[in-house]
């Protein structure tokens, strides 16, 4: 029924590379080497956005998540020299317990897609040349007529996140 | 031609991975990167029904959630900051008092 295709191979090597660095941010002693798992992570998951058609959404994860959020993490972890702190195990029965709830949910979520399937759901790779463009431009017109509410309560979070951080980590003048 | 299950294949096995960084690991910075994972994975969700569908709803509300998540990075490794100053620790056990 499954027919090897040349984008389902290059699916499977993506989305094994996607797994991959996923187990290797979660297992990693260091956490320099997590974050730049991440990293390659959120770029694998890019080129995904390219193969579904959202070139945009492409480029958005790699300057924003890769780029910004991802300098931020390493940011903190050298500014705090959190690489590699030791570790107190409080709760011994807690790794098990994690690995067997998170592999229920697991094959939970993978059984009911599985289940749920329906064949006409199929992704045909799209034409890039011809589509981006004009995908781009109807994207730009989506988002500000029928999403620009939103879009300009983005701006507030943002600067609502700023100010935040900077009055956090502020130092306290202490009135006596 | 892939079929939409696989990408949500894909995406709930890096959901559960992120799950297991949540609940598994100490480091808080670590577990931060799992909530990003999370979110993630739930992005590429969006993005592979949005292109069943052949609508952009779904991309915008990607381009939403990237924005959201930067916003609570940098309110997130501000807390984190100030928690290490205090406690000289960003292991999640310790953070069990409301009193810094």
């Amino acid at each position: 029924m499954v027919i090897m295709t040349l984008d389902l191979i290059f699916f499977l090597a993506l989305s094994l590379i996607a797994v991959a660095t996923a187990l290797g941010m979660l297992f990693s002693r260091n956490a320099i080497y997590s974050a730049l798992f991440l990293v390659l992570n959120f770029i694998t998951v890019a080129v995904f956005y390219l193969l579904l058609g959202a070139p945009f959404i492409a480029m958005a994860q790699i300057t924003v998540y890769a780029g910004a959020i991802m300098v931020l993490f390493l940011f903190v972890i050298m500014l705090l020299g959190a690489e590699a702190l030791p570790t107190t195990e409080v709760l011994p029965w807690q790794k098990p317990l994690a690995g067997l709830l998170a592999a229920t949910l697991a094959v939970e979520a993978t059984f009911i897609f599985i289940t749920r399937a329906r064949p006409e759901g199929g992704i045909v790779a799209p034409d890039i040349a011809v589509n981006t463009v004009t995908n781009l431009r109807e994207l730009g017109n989506t988002l500000f007529t029928q999403y620009l509410l939103p879009f300009e309560v983005t701006s507030i979070l943002l600067l609502v996140a700023m100010v935040g951080a900077i009055v956090l980590v502020r130092k306290e003048k202490r009135v006596h | 031609m892939v079929p939409v299950n696989y990408y949500i294949v894909l995406s709930a096995i890096l959901f559960s991975i992120g799950v297991v960084g949540v609940l598994v690991r100490r480091n808080a910075l670590i577990i931060f990167m799992s909530v990003e994972l999370m979110l993630n994975a739930a992005n590429l969700a969006f993005v592979a029904f949005s292109s069943v569908i052949k609508s952009f709803s779904g991309q915008i509300f990607v381009f939403f959630v990237i924005a959201v998540a930067a916003a609570e990075v940098a309110v997130g490794l501000a807390l984190i900051v100030e928690i290490f100053k205090s406690k000289r620790s960003i292991d999640v056990d310790q953070m069990s008092s409301l009193k810094g």
